[in-house]
């Protein structure tokens, strides 16, 4: 067969074949088409499968093959970057996408590599909110970075969830890992308010409730990472809370047992989440870099900054209610 | 002037492999091995001595052959081998404490080696991802071999400030798992269908029974005094342990795990201990970046290694191997391949 040698266009006479033949001359044929080669030497087409090129199909394959033998790596925090982005994103992008259509507003302030702490506002009854923060970064984020949070043990604790939690790289809240996390570059993602501001009554949306003990504060100054404040629009209004079974969470030894207006009325179909209108801002990061070494032993400091990033989080809260057109718009 | 050397429970996997290996060491001019069973490896210059670390005996084997090292790895994690959970407790915590006594009254020991285990950290949802020498347990382990290894550690400390000048060491192995060593874990992943827990995924972080044995005989050449992890760099979940294994899991629900676990020690296939069991849902993986830091040591497997080893060295029958797989990969692109062709005229290009 002919060899193909393509030609620097500069010297391609346009209305011949592109192509040498093999024995070093240009090819004289002029029926050529969009391509610039005659029919004899118009370079193989990638093969195809279906709507997909073969060496996609390949390497889908291959990566099963893989996941089959046990042949792929976590970290030592159970984190499965390969599950992560393959399965798990494509699993949450129409949930982010089309049911809650998230607006993403200033993703820049997200530092593309290093430790950061992202402080969000948290709510929903269920926890969807850090799950699509978490996955949110990861898909918009031009560095594609993950964000690891850390949960509440409720998470580590219950069947099929627990794994999940770990293998999506998110850790129990506990100094330690948090710490350890920072210190490795990681982008860490926490919810102060914890069971107080996902549990909350739907009467209470968008108040923001007591931000713990500032042991994130704490954390940041140790670890000498910038705080960025995040304020998610939205996330109250897919399950609305409105009651409490105290006897049935006792019973399952759950922090609250949640009635909405479908749940639990209408059985699993109450699980399905109102599709709010979500707008989620990531504000301006608050450096804690220039504070001295032994600055998060001070509490005053502690109180001082843990209340401004509060505040800068309702704000933010109140001003993107205000530019939302409607709940659902 | 070389070193004298006594070792627990000689005729164990441990206790055996330690005693061979210091027997090449020039340093070490006498070594003495005691334990109730004659060793089932060929020792040259170990001398045996049939004893029962319970007996106050001890004491007297630690003055006439004045050694100044005590190695203690004998602590025993499967009952039936010692002859039900009565007698192992007896053996690891009494056992324990009467060579501690008998330590303390030894003026010429002056380093102290005891094996200790990353389970006395417990298993919990609320547990950190890795575990440091300096946390402690956030649940504390009530049963089984874990208590014991809380109690043989408390027991160590106490005695490190009665005999402030005696260098103590306990080193934390993980799960061991190698190609010789007999364990819990062993019997579980050499089972045909291996049970899991429907519903969790543990982290397992193991350790090459040849890198116990290295960072063991490390401990007795070398200085280190103080707490160590001891385990393999990487971890796995069990779901991507029992593939590389080549061998199908069988979820069970989480109200059976018990029974079945009981009916699995009754035939004698498994005694899966209820402190495990609690390690097969929540998984429990340690830092040990003091032990590499310390003791300059760089493990050889990792726990990934480790497994392979276990398998391909075991010759275990996997039921899914790697060829099969790659032949199941093969069929399935050429299947695709010809599916896709057959519509479309041969050679029809776009």
């Amino acid at each position: 067969m002919a060899q193909v040698i393509e030609l620097p266009l500069s010297r391609a006479d346009p209305g011949r074949c592109r192509a040498l033949t093999a024995s070093g001359r240009r090819c004289r044929n002029r029926a050529v088409g969009d391509t610039g080669f005659c029919r004899v030497h118009l370079p193989a087409a990638p093969e195809r499968i279906g709507p997909f090129s073969a060496e996609a199909v390949r390497e889908v394959l291959r990566s099963l093959a893989r996941r089959m033998t046990g042949d792929y790596e976590v970290d030592r925090y159970g984190f499965d970057r390969e599950l992560t982005e393959r399965i798990l994103l494509p699993l949450a992008r129409p949930l982010m996408d089309r049911w809650f259509r998230i607006e993403w507003r200033g993703m820049e302030n997200v530092p593309p590599e290093g430790g950061a702490l992202l402080v969000a506002n948290h709510a929903g009854t269920i926890p969807v909110d850090a799950v699509m923060m978490k996955f949110g970064v990861l898909d918009r984020h031009p560095a594609r970075r993950h964000v690891r949070l850390l949960a509440a043990d409720l998470a580590f604790r219950m069947p099929f969830i627990a794994p999940l939690a770990r293998k999506s790289g998110n850790s129990p809240a506990n100094a330690d890992d948090a710490f350890r996390l920072l210190s490795e570059g990681e982008l860490l993602g926490v919810f102060p308010e914890g069971y107080k501001g996902v549990g909350k009554s739907y009467r209470d949306r968008y108040r923001l409730q007591r931000f713990g003990r500032g042991g994130f504060i704490e954390l940041a100054l140790r670890a000498k990472v910038p705080v960025i404040p995040v304020s998610i629009v939205g996330s109250e209004e897919i399950y609305p809370k409105i009651g409490d079974i105290r006897i049935l969470a006792r019973l399952f030894d759950l922090p609250y047992f949640p009635v909405t207006p479908l749940f639990p009325w209408l059985g699993p179909l109450g699980a399905i989440p109102l599709p709010s209108k979500w707008i989620v801002e990531f504000g301006e990061p608050i450096h804690t870099e220039d504070q001295p070494d032994d600055a998060w032993q001070d509490a005053m400091l502690v109180f001082e900054l843990t209340d401004r990033i509060r505040d800068v989080i309702q704000q933010s809260l109140y001003r993107n209610l205000m530019s939302r057109r409607s709940v659902l718009l | 002037m070389g070193r004298r050397v006594l070792i627990t429970g000689v005729s164990r996997f441990l206790g055996g492999h330690l005693a061979r290996r210091l027997e090449q060491d020039p340093d070490v001019e006498y070594l003495v091995g005691v334990d109730l069973d004659e060793p089932e490896l060929d020792l040259e210059r170990t001398e045996y001595v049939r004893a029962d670390i319970r007996n106050p005996l001890v004491v007297k084997i630690l003055q006439t052959t004045e050694v100044d090292t005590v190695v203690h790895p004998n602590i025993v994690a499967t009952p039936p081998r010692v002859g039900g959970r009565a007698a192992m407790k007896e053996l690891n915590v009494i056992g324990t404490l009467q060579l501690f006594a008998a330590c303390q009254k030894a003026e010429r020991v002056k380093r102290v080696i005891v094996k200790s285990t990353t389970a006395v950290y417990g298993a919990d949802p609320r547990d950190p991802s890795l575990f440091t020498e300096d946390m402690s347990a956030r649940s504390v382990p009530r049963t089984g071999y874990s208590k014991d290894s809380v109690e043989v550690e408390q027991y160590a400390r106490d005695f490190g400030r009665r005999r402030p000048d005696v260098d103590l060491t306990i080193l934390r192995f993980a799960n061991f798992l190698g190609p010789d060593i007999e364990t819990t874990l062993t019997r579980y992943f050499s089972l045909p269908l291996i049970p899991t827990p429907l519903g969790f995924d543990p982290r397992i972080q193991l350790i090459h029974e040849e890198d116990a044995i290295e960072v063991l005989d490390r401990a007795v050449r070398e200085h280190h005094p103080g707490i160590y992890n001891v385990a393999a760099d990487g971890v796995v979940y069990l779901s991507q342990a029992l593939r590389t294994l080549g061998r199908p899991p069988v979820p069970v629900p989480l109200p059976l795990v018990r029974p079945l676990g009981a009916v699995l020690r009754r035939v004698g296939l498994v005694d899966y201990a209820t402190d495990q069991l609690r390690f097969l849902l929540y998984g429990r993986v340690a830092d040990n970046g003091r032990l590499k830091d310390g003791f300059g040591y760089r493990f050889r497997h990792t726990t990934r290694d480790t497994l392979l080893d276990f398998a391909e060295k075991r010759r275990l029958r996997r039921l899914i191997t790697p060829e099969r797989v790659e032949e199941w990969e093969r069929d399935v692109y050429e299947f695709l391949r010809r599916r896709s062709e057959e519509p479309a005229p041969a050679g029809g290009r776009e």
